[in-house]
């Protein structure tokens, strides 16, 4: 089988970074050969999967090392055979955190980290698509598909619905394409209704519905995904079915991004904007 | 068989696209002196239009390049990847004179952050203060300007912060300039950014009072080629003391010590006036426009120098003076103007240049068909009397305008309101003016502003003018179609051609270019069959 190279975006505090590393640990589980590179400057991406932060980034090894860097030196095994890497990048508010993107895909290219024998490469991107350097994961192919990780929250799904734009935009001119919604409950009512009619107006699919559980929390206070941590709880299941969702996907599409008035309809049609009858004319 | 500029117009934009006509059709005049003395309007200082090749350069360029490069002891160092400074060591040919072997002179050194793009992604700053304190240390300057190119903005470096650290730290003084490239639409934002900092920065810095009785500033002149030293040598055996030049071969001091100065004369109106206008409000010190460039005009800058000081003893030397240059000029004028007469000239470059060269020219019996500026504004074509009009666009809001109050202890009107309307009265004097390239044009002569490479060719092609006054740019471009084009930024390997030396090695070099016959011998490779040379020889 190809390698698939998979995007995962999202509203910031959404929970990119622990559905990917659960998805993650649930596909290397299944024997699945997978590598996750973080494209956050925080570098938190990979915590789970290697049970700390220890990992020191493409880009600090580059600052360190200058041209001398081996793929040893930013690529770390984690759990279930994953690879595990960290672009990294500046602190808040100093440079430029996309290009530091850019130089490190490049980078990991160059040194060959995508040559071994791979089934999966997973980036995890920051938040929304600020700019260029953020978009890098969907450009040049870097990934094929784009899964959206987003809730019932209003600004989760204004997010979700900019990315998709985003997504248009490179779909265009390269080949990327939007796999799916995975919706990350944050128990709003009507959630799953809404964000399965939420996907089909984009033209795509709720790929899973992952419910809030607790379990999730303890594991990341003990460093791990669930899968790794308590493989028997019912959250590791919710994780292995979004992994054999992903896996058999074939519903690739350019996402159809709404307008504003279809968005804010949809939110008052599934009732969350308490106040307002259904049909009430609202001012963006 | 005579060319009607208003059909070479609608030649020149027939080709673009219906808005870009539009646009140039804006930019594109034909001279006309009306009864009110107004000249038509020209849109300039406006964007240069995506798909034409412009002359233009950037707002780096126009701030380290033009402005503050040229001084010696400033030690200039560049925030950025090495390209911006490398291109731009030392192409200006601005020459220098330091005092002494020991005295400091940074000028031939090129000093650069030298950023990779580990800077660009972590940020710059802390290399920049590396820099800072390397570059102190190595060569002791009295002053450092920084300068920011395109990523510095892009990534939010603060150099006007570390500027201030580091001043604190080293004790001496440094500054930083926001001229990131695509600041402006031209280079002009440049010079403007820099006028700023030369102004908040500089001057007014040094007290040295001096005891002459005649003391100027000249500005925006820049000494290439060695202008500065023709003029300065003039301008002493008048006895008139030059405080400072803004900025070829002047020193820190002197430019820290420039308020001291009685009257400001500004040569280069684009580039420098700002500082003009800022050093009247704050100091007192009244200015007007002069050219040194062209015997005549330089003689008659020479004599409102005079009138204004109000000294006959000032006003005879310097007619001792005129007179003992001209006679040198009108010996070597007779013979070039004998072979020149009738000739023409294209000139586009610079902000004044192309009105000051005219002058030259016309003094050989060379007329100039059509000019333009790369990046003058309209006060630069039709006079500082539509200032009050001009409309302030988004592009040039970006630029400080720094708000000048008089100084509460320094300010001292060198003349009186009263004064200055009875000079202006009395003689031809007109301060805080400039009248403009196109009023002293003929009637009818095309104007371009920020012209294309597409212009260009068609241009040359329609009028084949004897010579073409440019840039590097355009320089070769403009060769290889069997025309002499004179570098007037450069000068290429000549000059000095302003005062009355340096008119008579303009006319001997243009002399030269025009009745060389070379270039008609060049026939491009596009066209048909290459001459041989038992040809060229049979011609």
């Amino acid at each position: 089988m190809a390698r698939r190279s998979i995007a995962i975006y999202g509203k910031g505090g959404i929970g990119k970074s622990t559905t990917t590393q659960n998805t993650v640990a649930a596909l290397a589980e299944m024997g699945k050969k997978v590598m996750v590179v973080g494209c956050d400057p925080k570098a938190d991406s990979t915590r789970l999967l290697l049970g700390g932060l220890a990992q020191k980034t493409v880009l600090d090894t580059l600052r360190d090392e200058g041209d001398e860097v081996n793929l040893e030196d930013v690529l770390r095994p984690g759990y279930g055979g994953t690879l595990c890497t960290e672009s990294g990048g500046p602190e808040p508010g100093v440079g430029c955190a996309g290009r530091g993107i850019i130089t490190s895909i490049n980078l990991l290219e160059q040194l060959g980290a995508y040559d071994s024998d791979l089934d999966y490469v997973f980036y995890d991107v920051l938040g929304d698509v600020v700019c260029g350097g953020f978009a890098m994961p969907m450009r040049e192919g870097k990934a094929q598909e784009i899964y959206i990780v987003c809730s019932g929250e209003m600004m989760a799904m204004y997010a979700a619905n900019n990315i998709s734009k985003g997504i248009v935009k490179f779909a265009q001119a390269g080949g990327v394409r939007l796999g799916g919604i995975i919706c990350n409950s944050r128990k709003v009512d009507n959630e799953l209704e809404m964000i399965s009619e939420f996907a089909r107006q984009l033209g795509t699919q709720m790929i899973h519905f992952v419910p809030r559980d607790n379990d999730v929390q303890r594991a990341e206070i003990n460093r791990k995904t669930v899968i790794e941590w308590k493989p028997e709880c019912p959250q590791a299941d919710e994780y292995r079915t979004l992994a054999r969702a992903i896996d058999n996907n074939k519903l690739f599409v350019i996402p159809q991004p709404l307008e504003m008035e279809a968005l804010e309809k949809l939110l008052i049609d599934f009732g969350l904007v308490e106040g307002i009858a259904p049909g009430t004319e609202v001012v963006a | 068989m005579s060319i009607d500029p208003r059909d070479v117009k609608e030649q020149l934009i027939q080709i673009y696209p219906k808005k870009l006509r539009q646009k140039r059709s804006e930019q594109i005049v034909v001279t006309e002196h009306r009864e009110d003395g107004s000249v038509p309007e020209i849109k300039a200082n406006v964007r240069s239009s995506p798909g034409i090749i412009t002359q233009r350069g950037c707002t780096y360029a126009g701030c380290k390049g033009v402005v503050i490069g040229p001084s010696r002891d400033i030690l200039s160092l560049v925030h950025g990847p090495i390209g911006c400074s490398f291109y731009a060591w030392l192409t200006r040919r601005n020459q220098t004179r330091p005092d002494g072997p020991d005295a400091q002179n940074f000028i031939n050194y090129c000093l650069s952050t030298d950023m990779q793009e580990e800077n660009i992604v972590f940020g710059g700053e802390k290399k920049l203060k590396v820099a800072v304190r390397e570059a102190y240390h190595l060569f002791h300057p009295k002053a450092i300007a920084i300068f920011s190119t395109c990523p510095v903005g892009l990534i939010g470096d603060d150099v006007h912060a570390v500027a201030r650290e580091m001043k604190e730290e080293l004790g001496i003084n440094i500054f930083g300039f926001s001229c990131e490239g695509y600041r402006g639409v031209s280079q002009s934002a440049g010079h403007h950014i820099a006028n700023n900092g030369l102004f908040k920065h500089i001057i007014g810095n040094v007290e040295t009072q001096h005891d002459e009785k005649f003391k100027i500033n000249l500005l925006g002149e820049y000494n290439i080629g060695g202008d500065g030293f023709v003029l300065e040598d003039m301008l002493t055996r008048c006895g008139i003391k030059q405080i400072s030049t803004f900025s070829g071969n002047s020193t820190y001091e002197t430019m820290a010590n420039s308020h001291t100065a009685d009257l400001n004369l500004v040569m280069c109106h684009r580039s420098i006036n700002y500082v003009a206008e800022m050093m009247e409000k704050r100091f007192g010190i009244p200015w007007m426009k002069v050219n040194f460039i062209g015997a005549t005009a330089s003689a008659k800058s020479l004599r409102r120098i005079g009138e204004y000081f109000e000294d006959d003893g000032l006003k005879a030397r310097i007619e001792e003076v005129i007179a003992e240059e001209m006679a040198k000029v009108e010996a070597v004028q007779a013979v070039v103007k004998a072979r020149c007469q009738g000739k023409t000239a294209m000139l586009f470059v610079g902000g004044s240049r192309a009105h000051h060269y005219q002058q030259l020219f016309t003094e050989i019996g060379i007329k100039t068909i059509v000019a333009g500026y790369e990046f003058g504004h309209r006060d630069d074509y039709e006079g500082r009397k539509v200032l009050p009009g001009l409309k302030i666009d988004a592009d040039s809001r970006n630029i400080e305008e720094i708000e000048v109050v008089p100084d509460p202890e320094r300010y001292r009107a060198r003349r009186t309101p009263e004064q200055l309307a009875r000079l202006e009265a009395m003689t031809e004097l007109e301060f805080r003016d400039y009248i403009g390239m196109m009023p002293e044009m003929d009637e009818d002569t095309l104007v371009v502003d920020d012209l294309s490479h597409h212009e260009t060719e068609r241009l040359l092609e329609i009028y084949k003018p004897d010579i073409f006054c440019a840039g590097i740019k355009e320089k070769y471009g403009v060769q290889k179609m069997g025309i002499p084009c004179k570098q007037l930024h450069s000068y290429d390997y000549g000059g000095p051609y302003a005062g009355f030396r340096g008119a008579i090695n303009f006319f001997n070099d243009i002399d030269r270019m025009v009745n060389m016959k070379i270039w008609s011998y060049v026939t491009p490779p596009w066209q048909s069959p290459a001459k041989q040379p038992e040809e060229v020889a049979a011609d």
